[in-house]
């Protein structure tokens, strides 16, 4: 059986929009962490379904998704130094108490 | 002849000298280094006139050399300033006149202000105004002249508020400066508007006689007058306005807050005459351009002198009498220049102008050291401190009654020969003029001879001390002044100074030299009787006439007029509303929007709250919203 492309692209709206209700109502940056991680994950998934699907002879999908996904590993190493630093100056890793930033 | 740039760079190194030293210089030291400098610049100058006038003619006529001249600011092709140095005959007599006045100021200043403060700055300015003057006078281009003439009114304005802890004198110069800039506008204006038409600022082509240089202007009008006229007009106004030209004479009274040297210098001899030169120097332009303008010279400068002659006759200040004793000669030198033609005998006005200006120029800067050494000695200006001191200021009351019948044109003084010239020159031109201007004469030698017998004759008022003969660094000058005096008419002028450039003999008009004798021995005499001895005459005339007496006093009002003009009309009814207009609707809406964009700032800034999601939320909701206006409107 043949699969619909517009499946996939169900699937990996859903997984963007859960992400982003996660980034806006999670308080934990652990866990917004996490909701990045998926909306960048349906993104990867677009790119190699859009390049299965209508461009099949070509390459360059699947290769910007290993770029994307490499890029994102360097971005979750960076973010959770930050957290390690943030909890080891106020204690704690809840995105409410970092505003310090608007001053 | 090169060397005369010296003349004029010399006193330019004096005032900086003088001014950067200051007062590391001992005050002797500077007065010293000032005088003899000066002495050079004199010496120079006599040489570059022996010279000059030693030249043969050419075809009969003084060439004009310049010796000296280099491109200074070139704005385009067209558009270029020059300065040099021009010499012909008036420029050489200047050079003399100026450098020998501002020697005997010098020297004279020596003693006059020894152990004032601010001994060295003086000094300085004394050379910086000579510097500018001499500048002024060997101008090449009418350009170089204006700078030059800015120069010399800012050394006037440093001079006249001299001692600038006294309220008068610093109103003083102010007036005097503003009331001349306001004159220099129109000067400026009409600079431009003459370089604008004949593409040049160049005296030598503008005085050639060319009259292609104005076709251009040629059928162009303003408000009824050819442009040419206005731009010529414009020119005498700044002329007027540095040569205290009725009504723009309002200044030169008050300067003399001034020290006294310095009103020898600048208000009698050299800068008040500038006018006169200005006119001179471009009398080709205005004889064969516009003679309309001479016209209206020659009736600002009648005017002028007859109302100047008038109020003299009632002021008490003796430095005020000879203030305005010059405004009414330098208003006989207008006349003469207005009347004046420019061929043979018809230049005879041109000739007595410049003879005048001479002449005046020696005897007036001699009556103005004359009233310092009387003020040096009673330490007062008002005539009713003084009477008799004859018998204290021996030298003083000699050299002082020299020049007060060389003023009056009692022959043999000079001032006979020139005055009679200018009085010949306007009998030719109209009788009513000449009949005018020989009744100003009468005037002047009977204020002059008020002021001499109320000063020496008459009763003696008490001294705090007695008046004692001043030192000879201040009597020495009056003696040479004088010596010059007696002897300056013999001098064929019409040989170094022509209208045209050619040799001018001057033949005594027997008529109107006999008639304008008894004028003035008639109006001594009238003063004589008045005033040798203490008479009632005098108070009861003015009693008699008590509004005119007053009017003339307080100078016709003049100064009130110009008080009401600036004050009620100008300051209340147009630089009000436009303040107004300045502080509320221009720094109004500049500050409204400053004030507008301050409260937003402050109403959105609540909106940074810091948390991140809180941000996103917005972001994403406008996403949203920006993607279904797009989906909606596509």
């Amino acid at each position: 059986m043949e699969i619909h492309m517009e499946y996939y692209l169900v699937v990996s709206t859903i997984m963007f929009f859960a992400g982003i209700y996660g980034f806006i109502t999670r308080r934990n940056l652990l866990a917004i962490l996490i909701s990045i991680e998926l909306i960048l994950n349906s993104v990867d998934m677009n790119f190699v379904v859009f390049n299965r699907y209508l461009f099949p002879e070509q390459l360059e999908g699947l290769f910007f998704t290993l770029f994307a996904i490499g890029i994102s590993a360097c971005e979750t190493a960076v973010a959770i130094a930050i957290i390690i630093n943030i909890y080891r100056n106020i204690r704690n890793i809840q995105a409410k108490n970092l505003n310090q930033l608007k001053d | 002849m090169e060397y005369t740039v010296l003349i004029f760079i010399l006193p330019l190194l004096t005032f900086l000298a003088l001014g950067l030293l200051g007062t590391k210089l001992k005050p002797n030291v500077s007065g010293s280094i000032g005088t003899t400098v000066l002495g050079i610049c004199a010496l120079l100058a006599y040489i570059t006139a022996a010279n000059y006038f030693s030249m043969p003619r050419v075809d009969g006529v003084r060439e004009t050399i310049i010796p000296l001249h280099f491109e200074w600011l070139r704005f385009t092709e067209n558009l270029k300033i020059e300065l040099g140095i021009l010499l012909d005959p008036i420029s050489v007599m200047m050079l003399v006149v100026i450098t020998t006045v501002s020697l005997m100021v010098h020297i004279y200043s020596l003693g006059y202000m020894h152990g004032e403060r601010g001994f060295q700055r003086y000094y300085a300015f004394l050379s910086l105004f000579t510097f500018s003057m001499l500048g002024l006078v060997v101008a090449t281009n009418i350009f170089q002249m204006y700078i030059f003439w800015e120069l010399v009114g800012v050394s006037s304005y440093l001079l006249i508020g001299f001692y600038y802890t006294k309220p008068e004198a610093v109103a003083a110069s102010k007036k005097a400066f503003i009331v001349t800039r306001f004159a220099d506008l129109g000067f400026l204006l009409g600079i431009l508007l003459l370089s604008y038409y004949t593409k040049t600022f160049s005296f030598e082509l503008l005085t050639s006689g060319d009259s292609t240089l104005f076709s251009q202007a040629a059928g162009t009008t303003f408000m009824g007058c050819s442009v040419m006229s206005w731009a010529m007009a414009l020119i005498f106004m700044g002329g007027a306005g540095k040569s205290a030209m009725f009504p723009l004479h309002i200044w030169l009274p008050d300067a003399m807050e001034g020290p006294t040297p310095v009103s020898a210098l600048i208000h009698a001899a050299t800068m008040v005459v500038a006018g006169v030169y200005l006119v001179a120097r471009l009398f080709p332009v205005y004889y064969l351009e516009t003679p309309e303008v001479l016209v209206l010279i020659a009736v600002v400068g009648a005017v002028t002198s007859l109302y100047a002659a008038i109020v003299a006759c009632v002021q008490t200040d003796i430095k005020r009498v000879l203030a305005f004793s010059t405004i009414s000669q330098i208003g006989f030198m207008m006349v003469a220049l207005g009347v004046s033609g420019l061929e043979g005998h018809e230049g005879l006005g041109y000739m007595a102008s410049m003879f005048h200006l001479f002449t005046h120029a020696m005897f007036k800067a001699l009556l103005f050291l004359g009233a310092g050494a009387i003020i040096h000695a009673v330490h007062s200006n008002e005539m009713s401190h003084m009477g008799g001191l004859r018998k204290y200021l021996p030298v003083t009351h000699i050299t002082f009654l020299v020049a007060c019948l060389a003023i009056s044109g009692i022959p043999p003084f000079s001032g006979f020969f020139s005055k009679d010239e200018i009085l010949a020159a306007t009998f030719a031109f109209s009788p009513v003029l000449g009949i005018t201007m020989s009744f100003i004469a009468a005037l002047t030698a009977f204020y002059m001879f008020r002021l001499y017998y109320n000063i020496f004759w008459g009763e003696e008022s008490s001294h705090e001390h007695t008046p004692h003969e001043a030192p000879k660094s201040m009597t020495l000058p009056l003696v040479f002044l004088a010596v010059v005096t007696v002897f300056a008419g013999f001098i064929p002028f019409g040989h170094f100074v022509s209208s045209n450039g050619e040799a001018y003999t001057i033949h005594l008009n027997w008529t109107v030299a006999i008639s304008s004798v008894i004028v003035a021995v008639i109006a001594i005499a009238a003063a004589t009787a008045l005033y040798k001895k203490k008479s009632p005459v005098p108070d009861r005339m003015a009693a008699a006439l008590p509004k005119l007496h007053h009017a003339a006093y307080r100078r016709f009002y003049m100064d009130e007029l110009y008080l009401f003009i600036t004050k009620r009309i100008i300051f209340n009814h147009i630089s009000r509303p436009i303040a107004w207009f300045d502080r509320h609707i221009i720094d109004g809406s500049l500050n409204g929007l400053a004030n507008v964009t301050q409260r937003v700032a402050y109403a959105i800034r609540g909106i940074q709250s810091g948390q991140v999601q809180q941000y996103v939320y917005v972001i994403l909701l406008s996403t949203v919203v920006i993607a279904a206006l797009v989906l909606w409107f596509l």
